[in-house]
């Protein structure tokens, strides 16, 4: 096969944006989860958060990923570096999935459960960390799986403002009219994403509560 | 200061609660003294489970106050209110994620007892409560509701509180298991003497475990009496309690022990 051919001539290129995309997808990823995480938590505690924070994250992910990554290009420091400035933005499209499940597995928790937990004289800090977030682990982490997979994928338009990842491959072949340079963008993202998709169900359903 | 023995242990003093434009309770006044069960009896409405909530702070009154000891429990510090009151609901509420171990032994664990101390309380408090020591190490979703229920009192119990509230603790169980859990309640009692106050709609259950019975309807206290006085009692609501449940209930207020 053609394809593969060319990826294995090109190895060294194919493995170094393959780890600049990982990189991507990485700390976008990263900062999305304590970003998210919180929000959630905080939304799910303080209801009259809930709107604001659900819409602004909502809004955002109306935002063409194309015309965002050119929103932020104008922006000082941010826009210095391509990649600072999509690690921003993938950072931003992902906080939705995050945000939503934190706050959908904190709201189901039993009623009871909290109640007697209160009643026993927990701290509202005590009843989050060995109780509300221990109950809503799983949750979490599914929001945090559909993130990573949005990101592996939205991560290969970052290419058009040069932040590079496996996205330049995939530009690089439609500009040269060149399947098998798209192809060899196209696969290993997909096979990123289909092993992080996996790696983050394996430890969702390892940290699943009884 | 008047003496211990004299301070009811808990007393709501007029008080009143109102949520969103609802009266719940209005003008409660009630004295709990050591060592008795008082039942609060009356139908879903009728304010007892908010009384109960006031006790510990789940609720804080629109106006009056509660006294636990003497001191208005707005006063006290709020965890440390809590934890020297054992708490027990219908929905029993264990960590699902947590072995019957640490739901037993969780107030005693953030109260920073050592691990040992921990582990022969919890091996103890199963034993009383009627359970194998062996169910330390299972989980809850493991457990009949009859094996929950004793957990979860056996959890009030754990950092040995002076007061207990029960709110309808037996109220899920199929009747067989509610009369073997009333006649453990009963058993318990008589060895550690704890200041209950129980929530039910059950009068059989109310006669059966109280020391006294507190009446309510619609927000206010009807009216207080030990169960004998109860079942001749010429009050209204009282009496249409008696005639509801009918025969067999004499036998239920000599304690059904026997």
């Amino acid at each position: 096969m053609n394809v593969f051919r060319f990826i294995l001539q090109n190895h060294d290129q194919v493995l170094e944006l393959t780890l600049e995309h990982l990189r991507l997808v990485g700390f976008s990823t990263l900062f999305a989860m304590l970003i998210g995480i919180p929000l959630g938590i905080l939304i799910s505690h303080r209801p009259r958060f809930n709107k604001p924070v659900l819409a602004s994250a909502n809004i955002i992910q109306t935002i063409p990923s194309l015309a965002l990554f050119g929103f932020l290009l104008p922006v000082p420091w941010l826009g210095d570096r391509a990649d600072r400035l999509a690690i921003l933005a993938l950072t931003l499209y992902a906080l939705l999935p995050i945000i939503r499940n934190t706050y959908t597995g904190i709201r189901g928790v039993d009623p009871a459960v909290m109640e007697a937990g209160r009643g026993m004289g927990l701290t509202e800090s005590q009843l989050l960390f060995q109780v509300e977030l221990p109950l809503a682990v799983s949750v979490i982490l599914s929001g945090v799986r559909v993130a990573v997979v949005i990101s592996v994928g939205l991560a290969t338009i970052a290419a058009a403002i040069g932040a590079g990842g496996l996205g330049e491959f995939i530009f690089r072949g439609l500009a040269m009219v060149d399947d098998r340079v798209i192809l060899a963008g196209a696969i290993p993202a997909a096979l990123m994403a289909l092993v992080a998709d996996f790696s983050v169900g394996w430890l969702e359903r390892r940290l699943q509560p009884q | 200061m008047p003496a211990a023995s004299t301070t009811p242990v808990i007393e709501f003093r007029d008080v009143s609660y109102r949520v969103a434009g609802t009266q719940v309770l209005s003008g409660f006044n009630l004295q709990v003294q050591k060592g008795e069960t008082v039942v609060l009896l009356g139908r879903s409405g009728s304010g007892k489970t908010t009384s109960l909530k006031l006790v510990n702070r789940l609720l804080t009154p629109s106006s009056g106050e509660i006294r636990v000891n003497g001191v208005a429990n707005a006063e006290v510090d709020l965890i440390r209110l809590r934890r020297g009151i054992g708490y027990v609901i219908q929905d029993v509420g264990l960590f699902p994620h947590f072995t019957i171990e640490s739901n037993v032994g969780i107030v005693p664990k953030i109260e920073g007892w050592p691990q040992e101390r921990i582990r022969t309380r919890v091996q103890e408090l199963l034993r009383m409560v009627g359970l194998a020591p062996e169910i330390a190490t299972r989980y809850p979703h493991q457990l009949s509701g009859g094996q929950r229920q004793r957990v979860g009192v056996a959890r009030a119990l754990a950092a040995d509180p002076e007061i207990l509230l029960m709110d309808e603790p037996f109220g899920a169980l199929d009747p067989l298991t509610r009369d073997e859990l009333q006649r453990e309640f009963l058993l318990l009692q008589q060895r550690l003497h704890k200041t209950v106050v129980f929530v039910t709609h059950d009068l059989r259950e109310a006669l059966r475990l109280g020391s006294r019975i507190a009446l309510m309807e619609a927000g206010r206290l009807e009216t207080v009496l030990a169960p004998h006085e109860f079942l001749h009692s010429t009050d209204s609501l009282a009496s249409a309690y008696v005639r509801a449940f009918g025969d067999g209930l004499e036998s239920a207020a000599n304690r059904g022990t026997s």
